[in-house]
């Protein structure tokens, strides 16, 4: 198990995800004009979004669910599988769902 | 070299081997997370296929989930936000919890639990009070005969509710609050303010004139509130998914609060005191870090992308 004094380590990614929620909601209400610009099929903003959420995803599966700590082959069985199919998914059916009128 | 690889290869056979050095528990928990993320992929990807293929008239969700308890107007996100803090916070003592239970604390691993339960049950709670707006319904909306879906909007653009459409700009609300109308009364109402016209909902919505949108009107129905058939936010994929996916996410919310129940009792019992060890905690905590974890992808992608 991980060695651990403590719970600093806890409330420090507490707060990263405190601030990041924190952040992501400021952006939702205002959002900035700058930031609307298209690029390759949505804006800026949702990019910036789509990082926020694997960022703060990251933490909570690094640290909150102790990967970070496993050994290697462990990280391989469940990062593999993940990271290799769901963007795959992903890509496959947003592709078909920009063309499903055309 | 060769000595210590013998040494491992025997260790194999004799079934003391741990490739993955975790406990089986811990291993059969963490296949179960895998393939359920992978589900809930499944259902966050049809999502965005849907959303592309109805790119332009898809609802925007700031603009449906606009309440706050106590709070008149438009409260964009922030129910939602104060939904998201509830289940981190309540995922920060869960890992509380799975620490003590590691230094062998029973009696913070007792609070801890306690207060990850009571985070949980909060946040079923927002989640059915959310339903509960959602399926009551809000401005109201036209049905046309094709199942299209249209908002009133006055000469200025804003959006009106049927409470404003009927009873007038100075004494409607900009909700319902869960007055029902007649297709009567709204329709008059329309053929009475020729400024007013028609919408599609969403970004890129088109727009009709007066004379097309009482047509729309006289040719379809009202909409109030949302169903899975119905639904006056706009498409009614929106609806479906909406309850699909929060829904699917809430029962694994409420699973979650069942079992951490069960193993709360546990602890109360002193069982994993006897065993000498608060395995058991960690692997729910597991589970109940991966409910945090589909939120924050649920959050962004039905409420603010």
């Amino acid at each position: 198990m991980a060695e651990h004094n403590g719970t600093w380590w806890i409330w420090k990614v507490f707060w990263i995800l405190l601030i990041v929620t924190t952040v992501e909601v400021v952006l939702g209400i205002i959002k900035p004009e700058f930031m609307l610009t298209q690029v390759a099929g949505t804006s800026i903003l949702n990019y910036v979004f789509l990082i926020l959420t694997i960022f703060k995803a990251a933490y909570i599966v690094q640290v909150f669910m102790h990967v970070k700590f496993e050994n290697k082959a462990m990280k391989y069985s469940l990062y593999l599988p993940t990271l290799i199919l769901i963007p795959y998914l992903t890509f496959i059916l947003l592709t078909e769902g920009s063309y499903l009128f055309q | 070299m060769a000595s210590t690889a013998e040494m491992k290869e025997e260790n194999h056979w004799g079934g003391s081997s741990r490739p993955l050095g975790a406990r089986y528990g811990k291993l059969m928990m963490w296949f179960f997370l895998l393939s359920d993320a992978l589900t809930f992929s499944g259902f966050l990807t049809a999502y965005g296929l849907m959303r592309f293929k109805y790119e332009k008239t898809w609802p925007i969700a700031e603009n449906v989930f606009t309440h706050f308890p106590g709070i008149e107007g438009d409260q964009p996100l922030l129910y939602v936000a104060l939904m998201t803090f509830i289940l981190i916070m309540s995922s920060v003592t869960m890992v509380l919890a799975v620490n003590a239970g590691e230094k062998m604390n029973r009696g913070a691993v007792t609070n801890w639990m306690l207060l990850t339960i009571i985070g949980g049950l909060i946040f079923v709670g927002s989640q059915a009070w959310e339903w509960y707006h959602f399926i009551s319904g809000d401005s109201g909306a036209i049905e046309t005969d094709h199942a299209e879906i249209l908002h009133v909007y006055n000469e200025e653009g804003e959006r009106l509710s049927f409470s404003q459409l009927v009873h007038g700009m100075e004494n409607g609300h900009a909700s319902n609050h869960g007055e029902t109308f007649t297709k009567e009364e709204v329709l008059s109402a329309l053929k009475a303010n020729t400024t007013y016209y028609l919408q599609e909902p969403g970004k890129a919505g088109e727009k009709f004139d007066h004379v097309a949108s009482v047509n729309f009107l006289e040719q379809g129905d009202i909409v109030q509130g949302a169903n899975m058939t119905h639904n006056e936010y706009g498409r009614k994929q929106f609806a479906n998914f909406f309850f699909f996916i929060t829904g699917f996410h809430g029962f694994h919310v409420f699973s979650g609060v069942v079992i951490n129940f069960v193993i709360f009792y546990n602890i109360l019992l002193g069982t994993y005191e006897r065993r000498g060890h608060y395995r058991m905690v960690e692997k729910v905590g597991l589970y109940w870090h991966f409910v945090d974890l589909v939120w924050v992808f649920v959050f962004t992608f039905f409420y603010l992308v």
